[in-house]
């Protein structure tokens, strides 16, 4: 046992680092879940209302892909935690897969595990702890949800179905995430090895839902930590039992990466460090170029999947006219305007919602700035002949570019799925300019990067709590009925809904100009300060 | 020649500390200049506002004729610096470090860098991941001195070599200055400084308080002497600039000013010398005289 040595200092240490993020975390979950739960029940009052929306979420593939499937139509509680149950899941799932690397490998690769193990810690108390507060913060995060669901007039077995599967959901992916943290040698690595394992499980899911049937999902559905979340059916069934499948996954995830563990060096992965080139190419000789080397593995995965996400919605959306067949449906559609309306409204809704997906990308690529400053590797950057401008404009040149191009990738390959599968081209050219519309938008947030960079490089973060801000004001702004000037306050309710609706340009010029003043305000400040050292 | 550095009256505060208060420094073209002081004294907070790193609050700053913080771009194209804490990107092998920071500074001389990883005994295809502090350093030293330029900044450039590299860092630190270019070489280790240095400048809390070449210290300083004499040397506790006397028995030990020297070798020899060892103080004992406590 003596590998465990120190395991409650070290978890002492991580809560205390982690003293404000951890909180905020674990009350965000349940809250967003409960508001979005009670926004929902007023909407369907009788039991036909909610047998009608569920069958039509149930026939929708595209719904089914994106969210799953409806196990019990009659069931309140199903319906409104239909979307939380599948995408709360992989937020649960990344968030598991952060705090893990956050408290493992990061530690180790900044070399606080070695002052740590030299003292008395026992090789295997870094990755306990790491997964003690990991657990705890799953475990409070389902334990709350449980009881706020329950206190918003949802049934006792299904709320705590429901958040003791958030819980378990996360813990598999704690567990991926450990083992990532074995095998890679990077914290960065450590991160992307799991969300693509995160991305499969939830593409498993995806496809055995579709191809299961109104009882059963496919197999597939059975190999993903999501579906198993999916599967213990909270208000449909609650079948506890299925919670067994994730918490033997963790189980045996956890052996194998304390015996991966024991079998390396400090500082090394499973995976082992290649030797690379003995002199830089050619082009390696600018700071963009320096910005473009360190960036672009991250910018291609991100466009890759993109690209698949997008074919694949863009190649079901034509499902959407033949899905409402009855007259009384027809009807309706015809009045509303006809299946392209329909087509165009779900494009727009598509649309608005990865916007906050690039967003959140041009971020994470403009944030670069700051986290190559507090490494300490901007110092003999410019104690070269490199200008302050010139180093920041490569990393905010990856965020302008990998945004527009992320942009223009879902539009063309949406638009390319779409067109392949009707046979008709019409929509292409608006599909495209519906992605890209939202760019000024996007860019509005890398300048807000910017502009703390220049200001105080230690806050870039507050940018993620503004996205996230205005991602609420834009999911539950409409169905909590908030005021229109809190809505209006968000960059991207600013945009036309295209397709469908009229382009209005002048939106789009004065969130370019507000992007464009927030950037040079950012570059001017960052001229005059002083650089930030570690 | 201008001096390749001019600093006067520099004040940088950062909140309610001083970190440089009123600090004065010149280093001559074409000499090494060692800075020394304990940490924490100010020595790489000079160096980052000599980079126009650092914005200075007050006083005048001049390295190589140009003002660092207006003129940063062309005067990096002219000097090269090696941090104290070399943090490099991790996924870049040595060797991609080496030429991105050769060519952004203007480029390097390609016989010098493959004769300099030979000398370092570097493996330049490794990631900087997996490098030592010292093997890091070495990359920052490489890509420094294999750069064409007409002053290096040095902070602490030792920290992590070995014994063996640090003696041939001496030896390519004094070539360096035998083709006429400057150094500026912050140091604790005060044999580093003493062996390369032609003139000293020592920092205390944000100021300059001694500089000069190291004889022009050592005049002003004291020479440690042990004696043996056959009768006690009574007089000697009377004589003026005699410091921290010992006489036990027939063993004489103390500390003397340089005029206080004749003196004090008159009573010894009255005395009757039977051996006598004087030394000039070494660096340990100047920081010990200015800090009152030897140096970290």
């Amino acid at each position: 046992m003596n590998r465990f040595v120190g395991t409650w200092a070290l978890t002492r240490l991580a809560l205390r680092r982690d003293r404000i993020l951890l909180p905020v975390w674990i009350l965000v979950f349940p809250l967003f879940t409960v508001s979005s739960a009670s926004a929902t029940l007023a909407l369907y009052p009788d039991e036909a209302s909610r047998v009608e929306a569920a069958s039509a979420i149930n026939n929708l593939p595209v719904g089914v892909a994106l969210y799953g499937r409806i196990w019990d139509p009659t069931s309140l509680g199903a319906l409104s935690l239909l979307k939380l149950a599948a995408m709360g899941g992989v937020m649960i799932g990344i968030l598991a897969i952060m705090l893990v690397t956050r408290h493992a490998r990061s530690e180790e690769e900044k070399g606080r595990t070695e002052l740590i193990g030299a003292s008395v810690v026992g090789s295997w108390a870094g990755l306990t702890a790491a997964m003690i507060v990991t657990t705890v913060a799953l475990v409070a995060i389902g334990v709350l949800s449980a009881l706020g669901l329950t206190a918003a007039g949802l049934p006792a077995g299904g709320s705590w179905a429901f958040g003791l599967a958030w819980t378990t959901t996360g813990l598999a992916f704690a567990a991926v995430s450990a083992v990532a943290n074995q095998v890679t040698v990077s914290a960065r690595a450590a991160n992307a090895l799991a969300m693509i394992v995160l991305a499969i499980t939830y593409l498993l899911r995806a496809i055995g839902d579709v191809s299961g049937d109104a009882t059963a999902p496919g197999l597939l559905s059975w190999l993903s930590p999501i579906g198993w979340g999916q599967q213990v059916r909270p208000y449909a069934g609650d079948r506890f039992a299925v919670l067994l499948l994730p918490l033997g996954f963790t189980a045996a995830g956890l052996v194998a990466a304390f015996a991966l563990q024991s079998r390396r060096d400090i500082g090394a992965g499973l995976l082992p460090d290649r030797s690379g080139r003995a002199a830089a190419s050619p082009r390696l000789s600018s700071p963009l170029a320096l910005a473009w080397r360190l960036q672009y593995p991250m910018l291609l995965g991100w466009l890759i999947a993109y690209a698949i996400l997008s074919a694949i919605v863009g190649s079901i959306v034509n499902d959407l006219s033949g899905m409402l067949d009855t007259d009384q449906a027809k009807q309706m559609i015809t009045a509303l305007g006809g299946t392209e309306v329909l087509m165009d409204a779900f494009v727009s809704m598509e649309f608005s919602i990865l916007a906050f997906v690039t967003a959140a990308y041009g971020i994470v690529a403009a944030r670069r700035l700051a986290t190559e400053e507090a490494d300490g590797h901007v110092e003999p950057l410019l104690a070269t002949a490199v200008s302050r401008t010139r180093f920041l404009m490569s990393h905010l040149s990856v965020a302008l570019v990998g945004t527009t191009l992320l942009a223009l990738t879902q539009g063309t390959a949406f638009a390319l799925a779409s067109a392949a599968q009707s046979g008709s081209g019409d929509r292409i050219a608006s599909t495209i300019g519906a992605s890209v519309a939202y760019l000024p938008a996007i860019w509005l947030m890398t300048g807000v990067v910017i502009l703390l960079f220049g200001y105080v490089p230690r806050l870039t973060f507050v940018a993620w709590i503004l996205l996230v801000g205005f991602l609420l004001v834009a999911e539950l702004g409409a169905l909590l009925s908030w005021p229109g000037w809190l809505v209006d306050t968000s960059p991207f309710a600013q945009i036309s809904k295209l397709p469908g609706a009229t382009l209005d340009l002048t939106p789009l010029i004065v969130l370019l100009a507000m992007a464009i003043a927030l950037i040079a305000i950012g570059a001017a400040r960052f001229r005059r300060r002083d650089l930030a050292t570690p | 020649m201008d001096d390749a550095i001019s600093l006067s009256g520099i004040v940088k505060t950062f909140g309610s500390t001083r970190a440089l208060d009123g600090l004065d420094l010149t280093v001559r073209t074409g000499e090494v200049h060692g800075f020394l002081g304990p940490n924490g004294a100010g020595k790489t907070t000079t160096l980052r506002c000599l980079l126009g790193l650092f914005h200075i609050d007050s006083g005048t700053a001049t390295v190589l004729g140009l003002d660092p913080w207006r003129d940063a771009v062309a005067l990096h194209r002219r000097l090269a610096y090696v941090p104290g804490d070399v943090s490099l990107w991790p996924n870049l092998t040595g060797g991609e470090v080496i030429d991105l920071l050769g060519r952004l500074r203007g480029g390097l001389d390609p016989i010098r860098r493959a004769d300099l990883i030979d000398k370092f005994e570097l493996d330049p295809t490794k990631k900087t991941r997996t490098y030592s502090k010292g093997n890091r350093q070495k990359v920052a030293l490489i890509a420094a001195l294999s750069s064409n330029v007409e002053l290096l900044l040095l902070d602490e450039p030792t920290a992590g070599l070995d014994p063996l590299m640090e003696s041939m860092f001496r030896g390519l630190i004094l070539d360096w200055r035998g083709e006429g270019r400057s150094v500026l070489l912050s140091s604790h280790i005060l044999s580093e400084a003493e062996a390369l240095s032609d003139r000293l400048s020592i920092i205390r809390a944000g100021r300059v308080v001694e500089t000069g070449t190291l004889d022009q210290m050592r005049l002003l300083r004291r020479t440690s002497v042990t004696a043996h004499v056959r009768r006690s040397p009574e007089v000697i506790s009377g004589l003026a600039g005699v410091h921290d006397l010992v006489v036990d028995g027939g063993l004489v030990t103390c500390n003397v000013d340089a005029e206080a020297l004749d003196p004090l070798l008159l009573a010894l020899t009255a005395a009757g010398i039977v051996s006598l060892v004087t030394q000039p103080p070494s660096l340990e004992q100047l920081f010990l005289q200015h800090y009152g406590q030897p140096p970290p």
